[in-house]
């Protein structure tokens, strides 16, 4: 991918912020949000899967333009798989 | 790169001729790599779909197995995956930088947090044999209903969360399974000093399997342990 070496230092600062996240994540869930349990949890799932794809993947750094339309091109098709699923499943029945 | 078939000869053998040169040749490798982690996006995206549509069906059945899950080595388990991930990231770099001692103690550190995470979790999984939460002929959830009476809950539709527990966090441990097969191997080649800073896309590859495989547990992590933590009314 890149030729770019990143230092050892962004590693552990974004290992350091994953493992904060886990633990955040897991009091969190403790605590009654109502609805926005399941918001919050899904927000920080998806903010760490961020960091491991843009850093330890090292997406951010890579000239390589097609990389990002396939990453972009898979999270669509699931979003598609998921949403129409769920706009599907969620409104049966209503009538 | 000079046109002159002499030029052929100037490259080391870890260049295939069909290549300008190495770094078109790790960019090749690597839009392959995603584009075979596209499609293991929707395998799992089935699956995740699979499971939003029974938890909205049968919400407190998925509620209650989840409670009945151990959140600590869940936890544990997850903070076991994230150093993988993270020895996996300074492997890399040590590869490109090709420092091959340090290639070959990250890629043992990687095994070590793998085995221990495939450990926990077949230490998660007896235990929901030894409470017959595996679905099956002899699959008993009376412990799970009697702790929680202010729910409904419906044995039928509880085997169905722990048979979609089993089914993800399996399928999970199946890629867990390959990534420590693959990484013995990168070991065995690290040590008899295959890899250099010309040539390490193996690792590199091997390396973003691996942080795939990390990130779905990053979802399975909330969905099947923090579905609903929080106190009941």
């Amino acid at each position: 991918m890149s030729e770019r070496i990143l230092s050892s230092k962004l590693y552990i600062g974004i290992w350091a912020t994953l493992m904060c996240l886990t633990v955040i994540t897991a009091v969190v869930s403790f605590v009654d949000l109502g609805p926005f349990n399941t918001v919050v949890a899904l927000v920080i799932a998806t903010i760490k899967a961020s960091l491991v794809v843009l850093f330890f993947m090292h997406v951010r750094y890579t000239h390589e333009r097609m990389t990002k339309v396939v990453i972009v091109a898979a999270f669509f098709f699931l979003l598609l798989l998921l949403a129409l699923s769920m706009a599907d499943y969620t409104t049966r029945f209503l009538a | 790169m000079s046109d002159s078939p002499i030029a052929v000869e100037t490259h080391g053998p870890e260049l295939r001729h069909h290549f300008a040169d190495v770094e078109q040749q790790r960019d090749a490798a690597s839009l392959g790599m995603w584009l075979f982690l596209a499609t293991e996006v929707m395998f799992f995206g089935g699956m995740f779909c699979a499971y939003l549509v029974y938890r909205y069906w049968h919400f407190h059945e998925f509620a209650a197995g989840s409670r009945s899950l151990d959140i600590y080595l869940g936890t544990i388990n997850t903070a076991v995956l994230i150093c993988s991930s993270l020895t996996v990231a300074l492997g890399v770099r040590a590869a490109q930088m090709g420092k091959q001692k340090l290639l070959v103690v990250y890629l043992l550190l990687t095994l070590v947090f793998g085995l221990t995470f495939l450990g926990i979790k077949g230490k998660e999984w007896y235990d929901k044999y030894e409470e017959h939460h595996i679905p099956g002929a002899s699959f008993n959830a009376d412990d799970i209903v009697k702790e929680y009476p202010q729910i409904p809950i419906n044995q039928q539709y509880e085997q169905t969360f722990f048979s979609m527990y089993f089914a993800m966090t399996g399928l999970h441990a199946l890629h867990m399974i390959i990534g420590v097969g693959l990484f013995t191997v990168l070991l065995y080649l690290a040590l008899k000093g295959r890899y250099s800073a010309n040539y390490y896309t193996p690792i590199e590859n091997a390396g973003l399997y691996w942080h795939f495989v990390d990130i779905v547990w990053i979802y399975l992590f909330p969905l099947l342990y923090l579905i609903d933590r929080k106190p009941l009314k």
